[in-house]
């Protein structure tokens, strides 16, 4: 498992980036900036460096880059000692995303992406090809965006180009520094979602510095939250970090609402989910209160023949609409989600839905079934007995190293 | 002698000096230009020599053209060579100024993501951070030509080319009618080589500068 002094093991169990007892110390500062930190970053994985600000998480992740030179330690990239290596070299081999993007206004989109393959010394064709590639990747059509200049876009475009540009010289290592800090909620969330379906086709290792904790968890493979000199207070997954915290430190930079930020980790198809009486559209009425009899639920989901959800009904529905089709009483449905919703939005859902359910539906829309408050309870419930076990087995594990914590 | 019948009697004469007047100053600016920028870039990183620069620099415009062009004369002689020298020294105040002020300006998170994608100091000098302060290089470009198209006049004082032969002409001959016909032609003759120098360069800044930061 994990400890305080930040190894760890995935599924490969290569590790892609080392660093070992690296420190910044400023001259004249009483405190380095970064004190004996060491971190293993296992390949193909999103591990966040998440702290209060001043902790030295931007500090450490610009050393691995060498855009800080660290005083003290060894940087290990891919088995590579690369704490004296040509800086210029080495950052060809890295994507690096800012929170200011820091698009070349002057150049267009085309040519920004260009800049590291140019760099690298790559032939014309190959170049065109890869910008195209980039921009797709990206969902931006190369025909209208390739000779663009950054003013001409919106923030979320500058930022997709800021990561087309990071990925043009297909460096195994990407270090991003709050990426989408500058960028308004809404579209945070759609590019942080977009970003995710996108590591999940390329498995790059990468380095992601954030303040935001909920950002972490959305985002992380693996957090470490740090600590002032970027000491690590807990390197884990995120599930373990929300149900075992490792000190007072890492339970007060959670925050209040751990239960509820763990929602974001589940999802909806992952759920147990309930079974609701359910009766299709042309079943006359005693079909249906044959079928809420035969439950304890007071209310029966009415499918279409491709098992869509058409409406709610209920018994004192059926009562006052007397002969009338099961489409023309009742309540329509509300709330549907699709199973890979995470179960904070299923909850955000059934919040606001007439009774407190939400339906889930196939990528066709068919019904499959209901997440319920009960549902819910029992997800939570399940994660937390689990990551106890976790924790346990990790303790035992770890019990010589727990001094350094 | 009307100022017409003049033009017309000395209109070749008028074009020579002009030409003069030109070439002087598209050579001084082109020095200026180019020690200046390099003096720019050799300090905008720095404090103390940055300050130095533009102090040094900013003394030679202080000191009075007529004082400064007589003062050439020991080391270069007469002529051409100790006008350009002046002018160049005159122009350069303009060019660093602005060169420093744009380089300065370049937004630190562009240069920052340069270097963290492997751009080596020198590229990202001419590839990120030289095109992007030059609008407010060649700003300063244009200041210094209508600097030095004005001072050239005086050059005439120790035998310099350009339109400053009317205007001195003149002077040595208040009293007479033809004076102010020749101070006035040369006058007019500074007004529109400077203007001239000015759409020109206007029209070299535009192709030169990206659309993107237009």
């Amino acid at each position: 498992m994990t400890n305080a002094t930040g190894t760890a093991q995935n599924a490969s169990g290569r590790t892609m980036i080392k660093l070992e007892g690296l420190g910044k110390q400023y001259p004249k500062e009483p405190k380095p900036a970064v004190d004996n930190l060491t971190l293993e970053i296992p390949e193909g994985e999103i591990v966040i460096l998440v702290g209060p600000s001043g902790c030295g998480k931007t500090t450490t992740m610009k050393m691995i880059n060498r855009i800080i030179e660290p005083t003290s330690g060894r940087i290990i990239l891919d088995g590579e000692d690369v704490t004296k290596a040509d800086p210029d070299q080495l950052r060809r081999k890295i994507g690096y995303v800012i929170q200011q993007i820091g698009l070349f206004p002057h150049m267009t989109i085309a040519e920004n992406i260009a800049t590291v393959p140019k760099l690298l010394g790559w032939d014309g064709k190959r170049i065109d090809a890869r910008i195209d590639e980039l921009l797709q990747t990206v969902s931006m059509a190369p025909e209208t965006y390739r000779n663009r200049y950054p003013k001409q876009l919106s923030g979320g475009q500058r930022q997709r180009v800021g990561v087309a540009r990071a990925l043009s010289g297909d460096p195994a290592v990407m270090l991003m520094d709050e990426p989408f800090g500058a960028i308004d909620p809404i579209t945070r969330d759609r590019l942080q979602n977009e970003f995710l379906r996108l590591q999940a086709q390329v498995r790059k290792t990468i380095v992601f510095v954030t303040h935001d904790i909920d950002e972490a968890i959305k985002m992380g493979d693996r957090i470490a939250i740090l600590q002032e000199g970027s000491r690590i207070a807990q390197y884990d997954t995120p599930e373990q970090i929300l149900t075992a915290p490792a000190d007072d430190f890492v339970a007060d930079f959670i925050g209040r609402g751990a239960s509820l930020k763990r929602l974001n980790l589940s999802r909806v198809r992952d759920t147990q989910l309930s079974q609701w009486p359910t009766v299709q559209l042309g079943d006359d009425h005693s079909t249906v209160l044959e079928a809420l009899r035969s439950s304890d639920k007071g209310f029966a989901l009415v499918l279409d023949e491709q098992r869509r959800p058409r409406r709610w009904v209920s018994a004192p529905d059926l009562q006052r609409g007397e002969g009338r089709a099961l489409d023309q009483i009742g309540l329509p449905p509300e709330a549907i989600v699709e199973p890979q919703a995470t179960l904070n939005d299923a909850l955000n859902e059934l919040i606001t839905a007439n009774y407190s359910v939400a339906i889930v539906v196939n990528a066709e829309g068919a019904y499959q079934g209901i997440v319920d408050i009960d549902s819910i309870n029992e997800a939570i419930r399940t994660m937390r007995t689990d990551a106890r076990a976790r924790a346990r087995v990790g303790l035992d594990v770890d019990e010589p190293e727990q001094v350094g914590r | 002698m009307t100022f017409f019948e003049f033009l017309e009697r000395r209109y070749d004469d008028l074009i020579t000096v002009a030409l003069e007047h030109i070439v002087l100053v598209g050579i001084s600016l082109v020095l200026s230009t180019v020690i200046g920028v390099l003096l720019g870039i050799a300090t905008y990183r720095t404090d103390r020599p940055r300050e130095i620069v533009l102090a040094v620099t900013g003394s030679f415009l202080t000191i009075p053209s007529f004082a400064l062009f007589i003062l050439m004369i020991p080391i270069f002689g007469i002529g051409a060579p100790p006008v350009v020298v002046a002018l160049t020294m005159y122009g350069l105040l303009p060019i660093v100024r602005n060169t420093i002020t744009g380089l300065r300006e370049v937004d630190v998170a562009i240069v920052e993501s340069a270097q963290g994608m492997g751009m080596s100091r020198g590229q990202r000098l001419r590839a990120i951070e030289l095109p992007m302060a030059w609008p407010v290089i060649i700003t300063g470009v244009r200041v210094t030509t209508l600097i030095l198209v004005g001072i050239a006049t005086i050059g005439s004082l120790i035998d310099g080319p350009g339109l400053g032969e009317f205007i001195f002409d003149g002077l040595a001959r208040v009293g007479s009618p033809v004076a102010i016909n020749l101070v006035v032609a040369g006058m007019i003759g500074v007004i529109v080589v400077a203007i001239l120098f000015d759409a020109l360069l206007t029209v070299l800044g535009k192709l030169t500068t990206s659309r993107g930061i237009r």
